[in-house]
C-alpha cells in the first residue's frame, strides 16, 4: 500500500534522525557538561538559548532560518564565502534545522544526569591520576549512560516527528528533503486520507518497536 | 419582590435576545487562506448590508475538508479550488446545487528583485536561477496552473530539477521574498499594491497559458437552514464584492457553472 515516494519518505527520514542525533550528542554533550561546570554568569544565557526551540513554532523558527541561512542572511553569507552554497532546500539545511529544533531535548537530559552524579566520582578519578578526559570518558560517561539513552531516544524521535520546520527550509524535495511527517501532511491535504493512514501506521509501529527495543533492553530503575 | 423583578428583566433579555436573532444571524465561514483579505473586507460590507455576522475561519482548504468531514460546524466553505468543495457535496457533506466560482485566480511569475522578471518572462527561457518556487501542484490549484506554463513554453524537463515546492501559495512566497528561490510562481493576490505589482518585478501571465484556477464556495450542511448562510453566498455575487474580488487581483467568474 506504500507508494515508491513514501518508502523513499521514510528512508529519508531514518537518514535525517540517524544523522541529526549523532551530531546533536556531539555537541550536545560538551554543552551540557558546560552547563553543569562553570560558574560562568553567562550559564543563564546559554541555558535560555538552548531551551528557546521549546518556546518558539517550529514554523516561526523554520521562518527565521530561511531568512538567516538565505543568500540575504548573515549565515547565507558565510556559507557562500565558504563555498557550500546556501542551506536552504538541501539536506544540509534540514540537518541543521533539526539539530537546532531537538537540542533542548538533548542537552537537558544530560544536564540533569551531569549533575546527579555530584563531585565525588570526578574527586576520586583525579585522586587516582586520571585527567579530566579519561575521567569524562571511563567515570562519568558510564555512570551517566541512562542520561545518553533518554537524550539518543528523545533526539531521534523528535527529529522524525518533527514537521514544521523541516517543511519550511526543506521546500518538499523528493529525495532530499521530503520526510515522513510532510509526505503524510501532503496526503491528508490531498485527501488521499488511505495512504496518509498506512504511512502514519509504519510511522507508529517503527516507533514504537524502537522505543521499546531502547527501554525494553535497558531497564533504567534503579540505575545509573 | 426582587424574584419578580429579577423574572421580569429575565423576560425583557429574553425578548431583546430573540429579536436580535432574528434580525443578525450569524455565519460561520470557512475560508482558504489565499482569501483571507478580500473576506473580511467583505465580511464588513455583508454586515453593514445584512446585519449578519460573519465569523471567519482562516486555513489550508485541505484541512477544512478534513474538518468538515469530521463533524467541523462551518456552514459556508470557501475553497481555494473546485475539487474539494465537489467532494464534500459528493460526500454530502455540502448541499447539492450550491456549488459556484466566487473567483478566479491569477498566476504571476514574480522575482524579489526589482527588474529581474521582464515584461513576457523571458527570463525563464534564459536560466541563470537556481531555484523555481511554486506551490505544491498535489496540493495547490496555483502550482498545477504553473505547470501548465511550464509546459505550454516547453520548460517542463529544463526546470524540473530547479523546482522548490511550497506547501501552500504564501510559503512558496516566502521562499522568494527571502531570495532562497530567485524567483517563482505564485498568485497576483500575494503581490497586488493599489491594482499593479507592489514590490520586486513580475509577469502577469496571460489567462491562455493555463487553465482557470476557479475557487469556490459551496453551502454546508451544518447551513442549511441558516437564514445568513444563504444570504452570505447570494451576497458574494453581488457587484460589491464582484469590485472587492477584482481589487484584491483576482479574476471575475464569467460563466457560471
Amino acid at each position: 500500500m506504500l507508494s515508491e515516494a513514501d518508502i523513499a519518505a521514510l528512508l529519508l527520514t531514518l537518514k535525517v534522525a540517524g544523522v541529526a542525533t549523532v551530531l546533536l550528542l556531539l555537541f550536545g554533550t560538551p554543552i551540557a557538561w558546560w552547563l553543569v561546570r562553570t560558574p560562568s554568569r553567562w550559564k543563564g544565557v546559554v541555558n535560555t538559548l538552548v531551551a528557546l526551540p521549546l518556546v518558539l513554532p517550529p514554523t516561526v523558527l523554520g521562518f527565521y532560518l530561511l531568512v538567516l541561512m538565505g543568500p540575504n542572511g548573515p549565515v547565507g553569507h558565510l556559507t557562500t564565502e565558504l563555498g557550500l552554497g546556501t542551506l536552504p532546500f538541501t539536506f544540509g539545511g534540514v540537518i541543521v534545522a533539526s539539530v537546532l529544533y531537538s537540542l533542548p531535548f538533548v542537552v537537558q537530559p544530560l544536564q540533569t544526569a551531569f549533575a546527579a552524579i555530584g563531585e565525588r566520582p570526578l574527586e576520586v578519578a583525579a585522586t587516582l591520576r586520571a585527567g579530566p578526559l579519561d575521567a569524562f570518558f571511563s567515570v562519568v560517561i558510564p555512570l551517566t549512560r541512562h542520561g545518553f539513552m533518554t537524550a539518543t531516544v528523545l533526539g531521534f524521535a523528535h527529529t522524525v516527528g518533527e514537521f514544521g520546520v523541516v517543511l519550511m527550509v526543506g521546500g518538499n524535495i523528493p529525495d532530499k528533503t521530503r520526510v515522513v511527517s510532510v509526505q503524510i501532511y501532503n496526503h491528508v491535504e490531498a485527501m488521499e486520507y488511505g495512504q496518509a493512514h498506512w504511512l502514519a501506521a509504519c510511522l507508529l509501529v517503527f516507533s514504537f518497536v524502537v522505543l521499546l527495543l531502547l527501554y525494553g533492553l535497558n531497564p533504567m530503575q534503579g540505575k545509573r | 419582590m426582587l424574584s419578580q423583578t429579577m423574572g421580569r428583566f429575565l423576560a425583557v433579555l429574553a425578548v431583546l435576545l430573540a429579536s436580535s436573532n432574528a434580525l443578525a444571524g450569524q455565519v460561520l465561514v470557512a475560508v482558504a487562506s489565499n482569501f483571507a483579505k478580500p473576506m473580511e473586507e467583505i465580511a464588513v460590507e455583508f454586515k453593514k448590508a445584512t446585519g449578519h455576522n460573519a465569523e471567519l475561519s482562516f486555513g489550508a482548504s485541505g484541512k477544512f475538508a478534513a474538518q468538515i468531514e469530521n463533524g467541523a460546524p462551518f456552514q459556508v466553505f470557501l475553497s481555494a479550488d473546485e475539487k474539494k468543495p465537489e467532494k464534500l457535496t459528493a460526500s454530502g457533506f455540502a448541499v447539492a446545487g450550491t456549488r459556484f466560482t466566487y473567483a478566479l485566480g491569477t498566476l504571476v511569475l514574480w522575482s524579489a528583485k526589482p527588474g529581474y522578471i521582464d515584461a513576457e518572462g523571458k527570463v525563464l527561457s534564459a536560466g541563470g536561477f537556481k531555484h523555481l518556487a511554486i506551490p505544491d501542484p498535489k496540493l495547490a490549484p496555483y502550482g498545477v496552473a504553473a505547470l501548465d506554463v511550464l509546459k505550454s513554453m516547453g520548460l517542463t524537463e529544463r526546470v524540473q530539477s530547479l523546482l522548490v515546492l511550497g506547501e501552500n501559495i504564501s510559503q512558496a512566497q516566502q521562499f522568494i521574498s527571502t531570495g532562497n528561490a530567485e524567483l517563482g510562481f505564485i498568485a497576483l493576490s500575494q503581490v497586488i499594491k493599489n491594482g499593479k505589482i507592489g514590490e520586486g518585478s513580475g509577469w502577469l501571465i496571460p489567462t491562455d497559458k493555463y487553465a482557470p484556477i476557479r475557487q469556490d464556495a459551496v453551502l454546508l450542511k451544518a447551513g442549511i437552514d441558516n437564514p445568513a448562510a444563504q444570504a452570505l453566498l447570494d451576497f458574494l455575487k453581488s457587484g460589491k464584492v464582484l469590485a472587492i474580488i477584482e481589487k484584491y487581483g483576482y479574476g471575475l467568474p464569467k460563466d457560471k457553472l
